[in-house]
Parts: structure tokens; sequence; C-alpha cells
């Protein structure tokens, strides 16, 4: 019998769970060790050296080269995981949470300081909230192009 | 003997440790968080504890993907601040509580829940925050915690994590536990993390003010059919990383009033969004 997953059905959301922890390992791994300043060092010197160093899928690689969160996620990377990739480049959490939604930096904040996403239409997959699918990239700015 | 005189529940965002860290706390942004603590920092020091008993969990830090304890239980004599990638916090040291983390261990062990003994852990925002949010700034070579602490790591990044059931019964068996310890010490629960945010994906930022504070009110009044509460509900109403709210849970279950006391006192609440990513809530229960 197949494990019950029954947090599928939401939307613009992974759950690291034993399938996606599986494939990413390596990915999650290669972020733990720059958690020491020698390899953080050593990470900024030459990336993909570092990266080849890993047994690392190339897709994994070029999710990490290109700083996609979400083709991290996708790859099986974990957000406390790729956050130390973020710590590497110098970021905030908010910068990271906030670059996988499409919203620039400024539009991010703006709306957690309006109290952040709502929950209305983002439940589940197929209502029209802001998380859903149909309506990325997000951002007012992107909606003005 | 010992015993669990009151419980403390609190976010542990780490951008709130970088603003203290930082010296922002005096901005707007930041003081309309800490303006919640104010009264919690002074009575935290009217009435200090001998030890806390402090749940958090542990962010892809001291447990990689190579080991993943569900439920873990620092008995060491120190703990070090950990590097999490922007290097260490600047506070203290942690000391903890050997003789007492032992008994806890054993006794809860022996009362059928299988904790990890770990003898060597950094310990990272999740357990650093929320000491620096109730003892205010602390010098990291002249100051010091108010007291020895017992890390207590629970797995929430890799799913599954444990019940909120379960995490309800874990805290009545500590409870048991303090109380079956000869020594007469003043011990606080806390429980950390939450409320509700999403750090990850199209949906990050996630944020549900009403949820929350049901959440606030039940686990007040009713902490054991809050228990009931599935995963999938956190995940789907709070956020990926809203489900840490499970660990209240366990210093919920370790109040009187689970074994047949008083109801607690609840003696502060506090809610307010943003900070960072995240709803942060505050509450103190005592016995």
């Amino acid at each position: 019998m197949a494990l019950s997953r029954p947090y599928l059905d939401i939307p613009g959301t992974t759950i690291f769970d034993a399938e996606q922890s599986r494939k990413g390992y390596w990915l999650n791994q290669f972020c733990m060790s720059l958690m020491k300043a020698d390899n953080r060092a050593r990470f900024k010197a030459g990336e993909r050296a570092y990266l080849d160093e890993w047994p690392m899928s190339e897709e994994q690689k070029l999710a990490v080269l290109s700083r996609d969160l979400n083709r991290c996620i996708a790859a099986g990377g974990n957000i406390y995981f790729l956050a130390k990739i973020g710590a590497t480049d110098g970021r905030s959490f908010q910068q990271m949470a906030g670059s996988m939604t499409g919203m620039t930096e400024e539009e991010y904040r703006d709306m957690m300081v309006a109290g952040g996403r709502s929950i209305e239409g983002n439940r589940v997959v197929g209502e029209d909230g802001s998380a859903q699918a149909h309506r990325q990239p997000q951002g007012p700015s992107r909606a003005a192009r | 003997m010992a015993r669990i005189t009151a419980s403390v529940y609190t976010s542990h965002v780490p951008a709130i440790g970088a603003a203290m860290d930082l010296g922002k706390a005096n901005e707007p942004y930041w003081q309309k968080v800490f303006s919640g603590y104010e009264h919690s920092r002074a009575w935290l020091r009217d009435q200090p504890p001998d030890v806390v008993f402090l749940v958090y969990n542990d962010h892809a830090t001291a447990f990689s993907l190579e080991l993943i304890p569900t439920f873990a239980i620092g008995t060491a004599a120190q703990f070090q601040p950990a590097d999490e990638g922007w290097g260490p916090r600047p506070v203290p040291v942690v000391r903890g509580h050997p003789e007492l983390a032992g008994h806890i261990a054993q006794s809860v062990i022996q009362d059928d829940f299988d904790l990890t003994i770990v003898n060597r852990m950094d310990v990272d925002h999740g357990l650093t925050v929320p000491l620096s949010l109730m003892c205010g700034e602390q010098d990291p070579k002249t100051g010091a915690w108010p007291c020895p602490v017992i890390p207590f790591a629970v797995n929430v990044v890799q799913y599954p994590v444990p019940s909120g059931r379960r995490c309800f019964q874990l805290g009545q068996a500590i409870r048991r536990a303090v109380e079956s310890y000869d020594e007469p010490l003043n011990v606080h629960i806390w429980g950390t993390g939450g409320m509700s945010h999403q750090l990850q994906g199209p949906r990050a930022g996630l944020i549900n003010r009403e949820w929350d504070n049901a959440f606030l009110d039940r686990l007040i009044a009713d902490p054991a059919g809050l228990a009931q509460v599935p995963h999938v509900e956190y995940v789907r109403e709070a956020g990926s990383e809203g489900i840490e709210l499970v660990m209240w849970l366990i210093a919920r279950g370790a109040m009187a009033d689970v074994a047949g006391g008083p109801a607690p006192r609840v003696a502060h609440r506090f809610y307010h969004v943003p900070a960072s990513n995240t709803a942060v809530g505050h509450l103190i229960l005592e016995n």
C-alpha cells in the first residue's frame, strides 16, 4: 500500500517527505557543507568546481548555480538546507522566500507588512488564490508589464 | 521534588535574533515585535526558574540528513551557539543541566517515548532566539542566560513530524519525569516555533491570523481537543513551516490541568504580524 500523502493538493507547496528527501539527499548535504567558513570560501572561489565534488545530478547543480530556489526544491532541496546557500550569498530568509514568488523584494516585504499572503483561495489546488499555478509569477510589477 | 510552574510559548524567527544582534531592535518595524515581550522579560526577571526545558526544532544545523531523530534531549553540560551560515550568533554559551536531563531521559524512555540522547550538539536560532526574546540582550563573553537550559529538539523538517497527539502525550510524560526528581527545582517548559508561516514556493508568505488566534484560544482552553488536529490541517491552514506549532503541545501537555489540576492562569498573550515571513505568537501560562 502506498503511504498517505494528503498534502499533495496544497497549491504552491512542496512537503519535504521521504521521497523528496531521497531525491535531494546530496543537494541538501552539499548545502550543509556551507556551514563551515572554509567551505563557503571555497564554494565562492569556484562554484562549479565545488559542486562537482558532490554526487549531485546535473539538474541540481544548475539549479544551485542559477539560485532558482523553486528549481532546487523541485530537485529535492529543503528550504532550511537551501538557506545555507542564501547565507553564503549574504541574503536573508525574507529575500530567499520572496524570490520563490516572482515578486520583487519590495513587493514581497510590503505584502508581509500588510499582513501576509491571504489563505483565501490558497488552501486547495484549483481555487483562485495568489499561490495557484495559473497566477504565477506574482507581483504588481509583473502584472503591469 | 521538582515542579513545572509555568509554560512559555513563542515563535523563534531567526530575523528576530538578527535584529537584536545588529542593533535594530528599536526600529519601528521591530519595536512592534519586541513590545510584546517587555512584560515577559519583567515576568522572567521577577520569578526566574532554576531550569528551562526548551522545546524547539533544529533547522538543518546539528542534524543533517545523515541523522533525523524525532525527539532528541540534550544531556550535555553546555551547548555552543551554532554557525548556521551567517556565523554564530553573538550570544552566551548555553549551560545545560545534565543531572535533570539525564533523569528526564530515563523516566520518559521508561514511559515508552523513544528519545535520542545527545551529548554533543550546537544549538541554532530555534533555541537561542526564544532565550533572547525572554531574557534580552546578553553579552556573549561577560553575559549569561539566567539559568541552565535543557534543549529538546523535535524533528519538524522532514515529514512525517510527530503528531500533535504524540507531542501532547510526551508533555505529560515530561511532567511526570520532572515531578519524580528529588531536588526541589522550579522548572519552566517552553514550546517554540510557529505561528503561521511558509518559507517556500509560490505560497511563501502565507499568514492565517484567524487560524493562529483560534490555535491560541484552544491551546489555553482545549489542548486535548487541539492535539487531535492532523498534520495536513497545520500545513494547509498555517503554511508548510506552521507545522512547528505541534511543539507547543509538548509544553502544554506538561501543565497541571492536563493531570487533573486547576486550569492555568494566562499571564500574557501577544500576537503580531509580521516578523520577516512569520506571524509571531506568544503566550505565558502559569500553574
